[in-house]
């Protein structure tokens, strides 16, 4: 520790940050700064992906072999309806581990030192939304793997194919801000866990996720038919299998559209109330 | 506003709640000193850093750090402020050396400056060979000096410590001064709080005590010991057949005073300066009586809050709302 005595390194005044005039596009810059530490902390961290690993790998082996021939008559036809389901529920909770992450990541105080920083508030907030889109894509190939290995094609194009891929990241990017607000206004970890779970459970298992949404009793369908969920997986399955699109896409778009409108917002001023 | 103030604070108000945790606190601190802020829990000294720091807005009254007002030029403050705070606020996950040129990152220093700033700070601070190795790996005191580092990367004038050396050992702790003392020898200001006053005393060029989020003293370090009562010199004699004589020698050296015994076999005596330890030393040498234990004794902070308030702060403790850290 003799080193701590030595002289303190140059100030280097030429490096100091008293600019006055910062470079353009900062919230950009300093979000995806952000993001990165949230890239290193998922890749130091594998385990924390499990979640969104093993979940679809479970539900789509359960679901498949245990319902697949009472539901659909076949176990290939149940995989062919039910993964573009799983892809859209699994994603959907996986976007409930950043409300998580947020929620300990702030007790632990290194907001603290990002809000002393001459940085945009929002940037902590707005990189780790953006840095978690890697657990999207994650969701999403090891969802795509095992159906394979189990047995699910695309019926349609590699081009129709990504495109469901990219609507089903997107709408996680663009829901998450729902756990972000959730996370800033309960106390802890666990809190988040909860009610985001309380809120997604309905939304994927009252949809057509798993059975035809024309199955289902008429004010259920009710709830169905205005569902997010519902819309992102008809938009999937679509671009999978070929089944009809119908207006499913721009629904989507516009649920995506609607959360990022009313959800940051509100996450971005309770991030600001809360510390 | 006087140019040469690096921190200056008027009438800080601050309640949380039902919990006035400042109720007007006036800090004043000259560009390239030390200020240590001294008071027991829930004192008030951490709310005033998160003000100073732009992390609350204060309720009532203002602060300018450089002549920036903390709430209208939030921004230019962060420019210019450094805070390392009471828990090591780095992120566990990141290594050293990417916690560093994260932020270094944030304060626009560029991919390679912020790669050599980096490089600079875990070399001064003795943590190049864990620099790539997770935070959370890291000791306490490594955690510490990583965060202190944190707080460097941009080359603040302010720099904030709150509680810098909380729980670390007395070697560490003394690593600390040092870094802080070539801080302040390179030109910056620090505003260092502590519960120990031997920690402001080896430090800070004055002291402001607070308590119940009010000042109730300001002073040099030494200012504030004559105010207390200066220090006190224990002796423990090997053979207790020597306490006597061992008595006769303190009050000389301390110019007349009676030596108590305040534990079995140890004396104490108030002396008025570090002398006193060297002289006793000498006597003791020429009387031919061993001592097992022989030691200056600053006040604690306990006897300074006795001596100003008329209470124990340690009592206080117990009464008061613990601070908002969070």
């Amino acid at each position: 520790m003799s080193t701590l005595t030595d002289a303190a390194p140059t100030r280097s005044r030429a490096l100091s940050t008293t600019t006055p005039n910062p470079r353009p596009f900062r919230l950009v810059r300093h979000s995806l700064a952000l993001a990165k530490r949230s890239l290193i902390k998922t890749w130091r961290t594998p385990e924390a992906l499990i979640d969104v690993t093993l979940q679809p790998v479970l539900f789509l082996i359960i679901f498949v072999y245990v319902f697949g021939g009472a539901v659909a008559g076949s176990t290939h036809d149940y995989l062919q309806f039910l993964l573009p389901g799983i892809l859209a529920q699994t994603i959907a909770t996986g976007a409930i581990a950043i409300g998580v992450n947020l929620n300990t990541d702030i007790a632990k105080g290194i907001f603290d030192r990002f809000r002393s920083l001459p940085i945009p508030r929002s940037a902590p907030l707005v990189g780790a939304v953006l840095g978690d889109v890697v657990r999207y894509v994650i969701v999403t190939v090891s969802t795509l793997a095992i159906g394979y290995v189990m047995g699910f094609r695309i019926e349609t194009d590699l081009f129709r194919a990504i495109a469901g891929c990219l609507l089903a990241v997107l709408f996680a990017l663009c829901l998450s801000w729902l756990p972000v607000l959730v996370s800033m206004k309960v106390r802890t970890a666990g809190a988040v866990q909860g009610v985001m779970f309380a809120l997604i459970m309905p939304l994927s298992f009252a949809s057509n996720v798993f059975v035809g949404a024309d199955t289902l009793p008429g004010w259920m369908q009710a709830f169905v038919d205005v569902n997010p969920m519902t819309h992102l997986v008809a938009s999937v399955r679509g671009l999978f299998l070929g089944t009809p699109l119908g207006n499913h896409v721009w629904w989507t778009l516009a649920w995506c559209a609607g959360f990022v409108a009313v959800f940051m917002p509100l996450a971005l001023r309770a991030y600001r109330k809360k510390i | 506003m006087t140019a040469d103030l690096a921190i200056e604070a008027e009438g800080l108000v601050k309640n949380f709640g039902k919990t006035r945790a400042l109720q007007g606190v006036d800090l004043a601190v000259p560009r390239g000193t030390v200020l240590g802020v001294l008071g027991p829990n829930g004192a008030g000294k951490t709310t005033a850093v998160r003000i100073l720091s732009t992390l609350l807005t204060p309720d009532g009254g203002s602060a300018r750090i450089g002549g920036f007002d903390v709430v209208r030029d939030a921004e230019r403050v962060r420019q210019s402020i450094g805070l390392t705070g009471q828990y090591a606020s780095v992120d566990e996950d990141l290594t050293g050396r990417q916690n560093l040129e994260l932020f270094g990152t944030l304060l626009e220093l560029g991919r390679a400056g912020a790669r050599r700033r980096a490089a600079e700070l875990l070399d001064w601070f003795d943590l190049t060979d864990a620099a790539n190795r997770q935070a959370k790996t890291y000791s306490g005191g490594m955690r510490r000096r990583l965060d202190l580092a944190a707080s460097l990367v941009g080359s603040p004038d302010v720099i904030f410590l709150d509680e810098p050396t909380t729980g670390l050992d007395p070697a560490k702790r003394e690593d600390m001064w040092n870094v802080v003392r070539s801080l302040v020898g390179d030109g910056s200001t620090v505003l260092l709080t502590t519960q120990y006053l031997e920690e402001a005393d080896a430090l800070a060029d004055e002291i402001t005590v607070i308590d119940h989020g009010r000042v109730i003293a300001h002073d040099t370090p030494d200012g504030l010991k004559r105010v207390v009562g200066g220090q006190t010199l224990e002796v423990r004699p090997s053979d207790p057949a020597h306490l006597a004589r061992t008595a006769a020698i303190l009050t000389q050296v301390s110019s007349g005073a009676q030596a108590d015994e305040i534990r079995r076999g140890v004396l104490a005596v108030p002396v008025s300066d570090d002398a006193a330890l060297t002289e006793s030393v000498a006597r003791f040498a020429a009387a031919g009586i061993a001592v097992t234990e022989l030691s200056l004794h600053l006040p604690s902070l306990d006897e300074v809050f006795f001596t100003l308030t008329g209470r124990t702060a340690s009592a206080d403790d117990t009464t008061r709302p613990s601070e908002v850290a969070a």
